[in-house]
């Protein structure tokens, strides 16, 4: 299986006055092609550092950060920007979608930083990731005019629009009700089983049953990497549920 | 990144804030608007003043003969004879900064016909003087070459003349009237100029070939000045140049020019002081103008903060899904120009506007420069610029991390 992610005992301080915090104090991963892994951890356990240094947002104060084979921890601001755009999908929990928008309009948003795309393929690329998290049906309208789980189906499909090696979720579903939440798990079981490498880092410990892989922080340490052999289906779940919205 | 992509999505963002761009406009739309009116009101009044001049003839130069000594005795202007027909043959032979010129003498005396008789002035010049005065023949028409060669007693006539003397509505053409003993047959009307800043009537004269006045009235030889202009009114001091070059050499005064026998005068003192009052006015109306287009740009600047604030996250989601810094700088000054350019545009048209409407109803002289709307046009794209600056920079320093999670 091909390394998308490898971290070298990365450690990431802060400095608070006069007080240096360690929110990493030595963390060392590898994640293959196809995972689905989830991080977790309670707040103030390392995990938002952790996510922004594997999303290219920040860099380890030391150890070293392969994303793609690529070594990120050198990089200048510009070039990660660039890394993050052709290599990366991020999903929010609060969406992040720009209001008054049209849902084809936010998916085409990181195709716009990128000077290769033309504008016919920008349009098809972000119409086929609209299709693909099963909102054909809204591709026009705007962001205002959509539920929760919709407006965050477009975060998913913006993430994807770029054809990421890695998608990376931000308690993805923290702001959904149980049933959406089972729609976006669905989703994301749906994408890990078309071959994505994806990794969702939440402080519910209930998610981890429907990854393949759970690693959990504390203290800016991993203290658990455990695979899991059974994985949950989601959709069972949700089809389990009564359907009261319906 | 293709800043084709950069502008669309500036656009975008501007499109969903129409009420506040448009609010933003606003000031930009005035600043603009009332720079190219207040300029052009500015413009307009320097124009007729000098429109004004112009009509007496803003490149006028006249050549009066000076005072001369004789023998210790410094003798008045009007009775010296200095000036002959040599000299404005001369100059009209050798000058170059002299577009038309007129020799003059005149006379006044009492004007008859019938019953009635006024006071007037006999003007004796060539065919340029009209031009060089400004005069337009009415009706009937000037007289010829023909005429002035043989001391023809023709004249052309001011309307006050032909109000004084023809007092039941007569034709006067072809009439003939006595100046004194002479009799002159009238073969012109003049236009109506009416009366000069200096409040004297332009139309209360008679023009006549300057033959005819020399002979027939004055019965003298020399001339009493000359009338000329220069071929346009910059020109002027290099016309007075050159004439005062030829009549002292036709006069053979060549050690001290304190010795000419003659006076040159124009009349660019009298418009330059004028122009210099209305740069002034300009000036000031300008400056008004100005404070708002900059109160406008402040406007930009507030809105563009604000905006920047409001859309942390926004700017927080574009860096981390790839926007560099420098994308996020030029979308927002992107977003500050397309407002003052947008602004700018609608100002120009609405000042243009405001200008021809000021013309229309108050009748004021209102001028529109070509250079005005330039300049306000490039001042308030500069304004975006400018004011766009600081908030876009801000913009693009944030962090992503902080920016994407701001509340």
């Amino acid at each position: 299986m091909k390394e998308i992610i490898r971290l070298e005992n990365i450690k990431r301080d802060f400095t608070v006055g006069s007080e240096i915090v360690h929110a990493l104090r030595g963390v060392s991963f590898t994640i293959c092609e196809g995972e689905f892994v989830t991080i977790m951890g309670t707040s103030g356990s390392g995990k938002s550092t952790l996510l922004n240094i594997l999303g290219c947002l920040d860099t380890p104060t030391s150890g070293d950060y392969y994303l793609d084979e690529v070594s990120v921890r050198t990089m200048g601001k510009n070039d990660r920007a660039t890394l993050r755009n052709r290599k990366i999908g991020f999903v929010f929990q609060s969406y992040n979608l720009l209001p008054k928008t049209t849902a084809l309009e936010n998916v085409e948003l990181p195709l716009l930083y990128n000077p290769d795309v033309t504008a016919t393929e920008r349009k098809r690329k972000a119409t086929d990731a609209l299709i693909a998290v099963g909102l054909e049906d809204r591709i026009n309208h705007r962001s205002n005019q959509m539920s929760g789980g919709q407006q965050q189906r477009v975060a998913i499909a913006r993430a994807l629009v770029n054809d990421p090696v890695l998608l990376l979720a931000d308690e993805a579903t923290g702001n959904l009700d149980t049933r959406t939440s089972f729609e976006i798990l669905t989703l994301f079981q749906n994408l890990h089983r078309e071959g994505r490498t994806i990794i969702f880092v939440t402080h519910n410990p209930e998610i981890a049953q429907f990854s393949s892989r759970n690693i959990i922080l504390k203290d800016g340490r991993i203290t658990e990497d455990t695979r899991n052999n059974k994985i949950e289906s989601a959709k069972a779940i949700l089809d389990s549920l009564p359907k009261e919205n319906l | 990144m293709r800043y084709g992509n950069l502008i669309r999505i500036a656009l975008r963002a501007l499109n969903n804030n129409k009420f506040r761009g448009f609010l933003t406009m606003l000031g930009i739309i005035i600043g603009v608007a009332s720079v190219i009116s207040m300029l052009a009101i500015g413009q307009g009044s320097k124009r007729s003043i000098s429109d004004q001049i112009s009509e007496m003839g803003s490149n006028m130069i006249m050549v009066y003969p000076g005072t001369g000594q004789f023998g210790g005795v410094r003798m008045s202007a009007a009775s010296m004879q200095t000036l002959k027909l040599e000299d404005y043959e001369a100059i009209r032979r050798e000058a170059d900064f002299i577009d038309k010129i007129s020799p003059s003498v005149n006379s006044s005396g009492q004007l008859i016909y019938g019953a009635n008789n006024s006071p007037t002035t006999v003007y004796g010049v060539n065919q340029e003087y009209l031009d060089i005065r400004k005069y337009t023949i009415d009706e009937g028409e000037m007289f010829t070459d023909e005429d002035i060669r043989s001391a023809d007693k023709v004249c052309v006539v001011g309307q006050t003349v032909v109000d004084n003397l023809f007092t039941n509505g007569e034709d006067p053409l072809g009439k003939t009237i006595r100046f004194n003993m002479t009799p002159f047959k009238i073969i012109g009307v003049l236009t109506p100029k009416g009366y000069n800043t200096m409040g004297q009537d332009q139309d209360d004269l008679i023009i006549a070939p300057y033959t005819t006045v020399q002979k027939r009235i004055l019965a003298i030889t020399h001339i009493q000045g000359i009338f000329a202009s220069a071929i346009s009114e910059e020109y002027t001091e290099m016309a007075i140049d050159e004439m005062t070059a030829i009549l002292r050499t036709n006069h053979n005064i060549i050690k001290n020019p304190l010795d000419d026998d003659f006076n040159i005068r124009s009349q660019q003192e009298l418009s330059s002081m004028l122009s210099s009052t209305t740069n002034m006015m300009t000036v000031l109306l300008a400056c008004i103008a100005g404070i708002s287009l900059l109160v406008g740009g402040i406007g930009i600047m507030n809105i563009m903060y604000v905006s920047v604030t409001e859309r942390t996250r926004e700017i927080g989601l574009r860096m981390s899904i790839g926007a560099k810094g420098r994308h996020i700088l030029w979308q927002f000054l992107i977003e500050a120009i397309s407002i003052s350019v947008t602004g700018g545009i609608i100002g120009v048209i609405l000042g243009v506007g405001a200008s021809a409407i000021i013309k229309q109803i108050l009748g004021w002289p209102v001028y529109v420069q070509m250079y005005s709307v330039i300049l306000s046009f490039v001042v308030c794209t500069v304004t975006g610029v400018f004011f766009g600056w600081y908030p876009a920079q801000k913009a693009s320093r944030l962090d992503p991390i902080e920016a994407i999670r701001y509340e």
